[in-house]
């Protein structure tokens, strides 16, 4: 790493660092895409209704950016969002009946949401250090466990969050400040929190030390166990916020609720950036990719020119050219 | 004491299994395969598949139903071999998940001479089945189209948003489009909303984004319809179009029912057809009318009218 920094600052003070840059040039590259292909795509409307849908993806990644940077991995975010969703719906529709309609119903299931949040980040992180197994093996656990979990609450069907309190956390999802979006926002400050932790504090470089080599940072008298639990208690923590933004839009939860949410998840922290196999990550670069994610869709959706069948395959060149332009060694050589 | 205790127990567990040994022979064994829920209205098909089941055995007691739920196509292979080898059916009830791979397994139960119903979804060979049941994906669209034909007069501009890409789909389309042939009703674009509330929120956003007028959208599914309507409200444009959906969720018929102009109507495809194909394969071994055929159920247009008829308040879906 700081090999590859010095080379970058010495040899190539000239060039263009795709490293850095990489992601951002990327959207830009899509974003005039995006006008060419329908010039309503740059209209506010437009551009309001994407970021905003961005976040949910988008706040589950910044999370994913903690537990992957320290070498970890996390499959079960989209079964776990569900899962929340489900027992915050089936929570503040039981407790309607003893606190009324209100907000004190809402932040009640909000704090709940946090609560379990906490508690799956928890389990995961636990089982995977003091367990000894592969981060991978366990999510991939939990995400059937979560899944099944929500199927068998919703009896197969759709858990629906009772009208009368839907009409007042609605605005949540619908309603904005000054212009931006309440999901904009709260996306935006999760990756300001995300910066500055992982960045500005000993946590965060512990993420890193551990990432790159997690014998070295053993000796080095840093707590492993306790600082990769740490990060998928903050992906927990993270999915719950998601869910909490998610569950006004639509008021419902069901089996296929936040399906494919986890590799979604993964794809924008690595677009970002940030390495599969950990030791380095970047939160600005995370909530690129999670925009761009959501950016494809909105593209195609603008337009007739490309079939339908073929949405993936453009999903999934752009996913690639997007890691290949930061990747690649696209340096003059010394 | 104690030991009179275990043997009246005894007795009586002999005395409790002896008519069941004896009439072990007559137990009809009917094998229900059906996919795992993975969108609304499967939700419905297997709720009403666990009501069926629970309504049956309670009716006659010499029958036993086997429901497995399966989450792919070879799932549901690995089910059909499973019901032949442990529990030797003697009737299938399947809801192929897909047509093409499916074929050969469904061949292969017949072979053991069991008796085969088919529902929704056709195999790919003729002739394997004995009882065919399932809605009618051509009428659907029909209906829809001639609904929608109705009431812009034959003229104005709508979005389709579309299934899971699949022959069901594609069958709803194509009639669909025949039906709105020649008629000035322009199709300003169709996009894959997959049966799905988020899918057809966010298509629908778009949609609002680039066509500043559209007079009606059809969103063929009711879970994509209840995600369209999010997406017009929120552009606050639920004046200006009405939503046709499709399927028959209670919480869109009871739209329907209060009279919401945005969802005047609704068009029928049952989930509750997989208990009608039970029905007529259980009759097969407990009645004496013939029932091998096919069972083609209509779809019909819900209005306020005859909503109520539709309407299963307890239903998931």
């Amino acid at each position: 790493m700081t090999e590859l920094v010095r080379s970058m600052t010495t040899a190539m003070r000239f060039d263009f660092d795709f490293k850095t840059y990489g992601p951002f040039l990327a959207l830009l590259a899509l974003i005039i895409l995006g006008t060419l292909v329908n010039p309503a795509f740059v209209s506010e409307a437009n551009m309001t209704n994407m970021l905003t849908r961005s976040a949910f993806i988008g706040i589950i990644a910044v999370g994913a950016t903690f537990v992957i940077t320290a070498g970890g991995i996390d499959l079960s975010v989209g079964s776990m969002a569900a899962f929340i969703a489900g027992i915050m719906i089936i929570i503040m529709n039981t407790l309607l009946g003893t606190l009324g309609v209100g907000w004190l119903t809402i932040l009640t299931g909000m704090a709940l949401s946090v609560v379990i949040g906490f508690a799956a980040g928890m389990i995961n992180g636990l089982v995977t250090t003091r367990g000894k197994i592969e981060a991978f093996i366990v999510t991939l656990g939990t995400m059937g466990i979560y899944r099944s979990l929500v199927t068998y609450f919703a009896d197969g069907g759709t858990l629906s969050l009772d009208f009368s309190i839907r009409e007042i956390y609605r605005p949540i999802y619908y309603d904005a400040v000054l212009g931006i979006p309440y999901p904009v926002l709260a996306f935006a400050l999760v990756a300001v929190a995300g910066y500055v932790v992982l960045n500005k504090t000993r946590f965060g470089r512990h993420c890193f030390a551990i990432g790159s080599n997690e014998h070295v940072a053993k000796y080095s008298a840093i707590h492993v166990n306790r600082v990769k639990t740490l990060t998928y208690v903050l992906q927990g923590i993270c999915v719950s916020i998601a869910t909490i933004i998610y569950v006004p839009r639509l008021g419902s939860a069901s089996a296929s609720t936040g399906v494919l949410w986890e590799l979604e998840a993964i794809a924008a922290v690595i677009i970002g950036g940030t390495v599969l196999k950990g030791g380095y990550g970047r939160i600005w670069g995370t909530v690129v990719g999670a925009i761009m994610l959501t950016m494809i869709g909105n593209i195609l959706n603008l337009t007739d020119a490309i079939s339908n069948y073929l949405n993936g395959t453009v999903q999934g060149a752009i996913i690639i050219v997007a890691v290949l332009l930061q990747r690649g060694n696209w340096r003059r050589k010394k | 004491m104690k030991l009179k205790t275990t043997m009246i127990a005894a007795a009586a567990a002999i005395a409790l299994s002896l008519p069941g040994l004896a009439a072990a022979k007559e137990i009809t064994t009917i094998g229900v395969s059906i996919p795992a829920p993975t969108h609304g209205w499967a939700q419905g098909m297997n709720w009403h598949a666990k009501q069926a089941k629970k309504r049956l055995e309670l009716a006659y007691p010499g029958l036993k139903i086997i429901l497995e739920l399966a989450s792919d196509p070879s799932d549901q292979a690995n089910d059909l071999e499973d019901m032949v080898s442990v529990h030797k059916i003697d009737g299938l009830v399947i809801l192929p998940f897909e047509s093409e791979p499916l074929t050969d397994p469904v061949l292969r139960v017949k072979k053991t001479g069991a008796f085969i119903t088919v529902v929704d979804r056709g195999l790919s060979q003729p002739g394997i089945e004995d009882i065919y049941v399932a809605g009618n994906n051509p009428e659907l669209g029909t209906i829809s189209a001639n609904y929608i034909k109705g009431r812009l007069n034959n003229k104005g501009d709508i979005v389709v948003l579309r299934g899971i890409p699949t022959t069901i789909d594609d069958e709803r389309v194509a009639a669909f489009l025949e039906g709105i042939k020649g008629t000035n009703i322009k199709v300003l674009d169709m996009k894959h909303a997959n049966w799905n509330r988020d899918d057809g929120f966010e298509v629908m956003q778009d949609f609002l984004a680039r066509f500043p007028k559209i007079d009606a959208v059809w969103a063929q599914d009711d879970d994509i319809a209840i995600g369209v309507m999010e997406a017009v409200k929120q552009a606050k444009r639920e004046k200006d179009m009405f939503i046709v959906g499709g399927a028959g969720m209670k919480g869109i018929i009871k739209r329907v029912m209060d009279g919401d102009p945005l969802i005047p109507v609704d068009v029928l495809y049952p989930p509750a057809m997989i208990a009608t194909a039970m029905d007529v394969t259980v009759a097969r071994f407990m009645s004496n009318g013939p029932v091998s055929g096919r069972y083609i159920l209509g779809s019909p247009l819900i209005t306020k009218e005859n909503a109520k008829s539709y309407y299963f308040p307890d239903s998931p879906f």
